[in-house]
């Protein structure tokens, strides 16, 4: 193809592939952490604490990555750490998606007071501050993945249905929705068949980068002290064990931290190439 | 007797304003109708009332919208809507928004068969393959695998008359459907929807602001003004003797391309003060100012 469409193509073509490399590896790393972490994850050993990476001198064999303070290995928490991070990512990324896609839907099609409810909620919602709001949650709801994942869900709802309630309001407005109006369509019918595949690559978006925000929100109260229990190995938690000891051994924080930076990256790139494929005016 | 009636029908916006004052019309089954005004004379609305496609902000007030014998604002919704859909079509004015930009072609159209005629998909797709070729589509086949934004201006107006026309409705309402399309397109698709018309013995509600147009297509036409109906009248006696001053001043107004030294001609202050005049007298007379 020789028109800009193409090149356009092109170019998200390979940010698509290289994120969606970057993610397989980590189901990859997620699924069979037990078998490929060289190490126990949750090991002491304080004889060998703040070993440096392979390449640096004084490192020990079998810690490629080097250990933290109290001598576990980075490498095998991080590879352990792949799957809280993957779990939060796909389990609160959808169900924050479907509860926020449904009611954005429902506000910016059916109108009237069904959208004043909505939209009202959503005002009100977006003026907690969120952060400090699921730190709240968490301490009263007590921690644990599965209180994460209902803080992400209950924080992040309003972020798909502003956006989907605009779109859906947009499209809504269009004469198709009339004539199948016209043809005798009902609501649910018009919703689900005419408006939502309109609104699928905004969707869609939206999902991929939300995945990304949840493994940041999982991080941030890791890093808090209110994710999973501080045995547990995850990526905020590393990251803020890691800080008190920068200046000695800063590969436990780095390690941790560009393996976050390239996953939230990943997953938001992966959205802009979903886009795409989604979108037939651009297929 | 007529297939649709139109009686005393009394349009207003929710927040005050009216969009349309007492209108009564009738169209005769497979009778053409012109609705002719100036923007915001209520014409759209009209036919909006009769499909029950108002927008959210206006509501009906009074009057009788009696299709086919039975008056559709005395129905339940969901009666309605089935009613509606079942003898009644809509021909959009804008081919680019009334098509589903994300759905092919295809169960675009055969949806309607699916839906009204509860046809299966195969039966369905038939049919819709003849429509197509009905409406000159070249090639059925290869468009009804096609997105909307694959397909013209022209192209995309061809398939939604396909559509109107699918379930073989008794009434089509068009909404300016040529106003989007550039000249030499607009002639071919009003010949196109007086075909269809005229095979399909469809009465056909047709808007427009273009006097030329509905001068070609319909056998009468209805002039308003401010949602209030200044005259009624075959399309013969029309256009050889307007009976209201406004309709005159409408005529005259109209481009002749046979003088292209004439200029454009607007309707007189005079014409219109004395139609405002004329529909705040009438809005006395109904009680409501």
């Amino acid at each position: 193809m020789l028109d800009g469409r193409g090149a356009v193509r092109r170019r998200a073509g390979v940010r698509l592939w290289l994120s969606a490399l970057w993610l397989g590896l980590l189901v990859g790393a997620a699924l069979l952490a037990p078998w490929i972490a060289p190490k126990d994850p949750l090991a002491q050993d304080l004889f060998l604490g703040r070993l440096p990476p392979f390449w640096m001198a004084g490192h020990e064999p079998g810690y490629h990555l080097g250990t933290d303070s109290l001598g576990r290995d980075v490498l095998s928490r991080i590879l352990h750490g792949a799957r809280i991070a993957l779990v939060v990512a796909v389990v609160a990324g959808s169900v924050t998606c479907l509860l926020g896609a449904a009611l954005g839907l429902m506000a910016g099609y059916l109108r009237g007071w069904v959208d004043v409810v909505i939209s009202r909620f959503i005002d009100i919602w977006m003026a907690f501050p969120p952060v400090l709001f699921s730190i709240l949650l968490i301490a009263v709801i007590g921690p644990g993945l599965g209180s994460i994942i209902l803080a992400i869900v209950i924080i992040d709802w309003t972020r798909f249905a502003r956006v989907v309630r605009a779109e859906a309001m947009a499209q809504g407005a269009m004469d198709y929705v009339a004539s199948a109006r016209v043809a005798g369509r009902g609501r649910i019918g018009i919703m689900l068949r005419e408006i939502l595949p309109n609104v699928m690559p905004t969707i869609v978006v939206l999902l991929t980068l939300e995945m990304g925000i949840a493994v940041i929100v999982e991080a941030i109260l890791s890093f808090v002290n209110l994710s999973i229990s501080t045995d547990d190995p995850t990526w905020g938690g590393m990251i803020a064990e890691g800080r008190t000891s920068v200046h000695q051994a800063w590969w436990v924080l780095v390690f941790p931290l560009v393996t976050l930076f390239l996953t939230v990256l990943s997953f938001s790139q992966l959205g802009e190439g979903l886009k795409d494929r989604f979108d037939p005016v651009l297929r | 007797m007529s297939y649709l009636e139109i009686d005393r029908l009394t349009v207003r916006l929710k927040g005050g304003g009216t969009l349309l004052r007492a209108v009564s019309l009738q169209v005769a089954a497979g009778e053409v109708r012109g609705l002719v005004g100036e923007s915001g004379a209520g014409k759209s609305m009209i036919g909006k009332a009769v499909l029950g496609i108002l927008p959210r902000a206006a509501e009906v007030v009074s009057g009788r919208i009696v299709l086919d014998g039975v008056d559709l604002l005395t129905l339940p919704p969901a009666e309605r809507r089935r009613r509606v859909g079942a003898s009644c079509a809509l021909i959009p004015q804008d081919p680019l928004t009334a098509l589903n930009p994300s759905r092919r072609i295809g169960p675009q159209i055969t949806d309607r068969l699916v839906d009204i005629l509860r046809w299966n998909r195969g039966r369905a797709e038939g049919r819709a393959r003849e429509l197509l070729a009905e409406v000159h589509i070249p090639d059925p086949d290869r468009v009804m695998r096609c997105y909307p934004h694959e397909l013209s201006g022209g192209m995309r107006q061809r398939i939604l008359i396909a559509s109107a026309f699918a379930a073989e409705p008794k009434l089509i309402v068009a909404d300016e459907p040529t106003t989007a399309l550039d000249v030499t397109v607009q002639k071919q698709i009003l010949k196109l929807i007086k075909e269809m018309q005229l095979r399909h013995g469809t009465a056909l509600l047709f808007v427009s602001h273009d006097l030329g147009v509905v001068s070609k297509v319909c056998q009468s036409l209805t002039v308003l003004y401010a949602g209030m109906v200044l005259e009624d009248a075959g399309i013969g006696d029309f256009f050889r003797a307007p009976r209201h001053p406004y309709s005159a001043a409408l005529l005259a107004a109209t481009p002749k391309y046979t003088d292209p030294t004439a200029g454009l001609i607007p309707v007189p202050e005079a014409v219109l003060a004395a139609v405002r005049a004329e529909v705040a007298a009438a809005d006395r007379r109904a009680g409501h100012v």
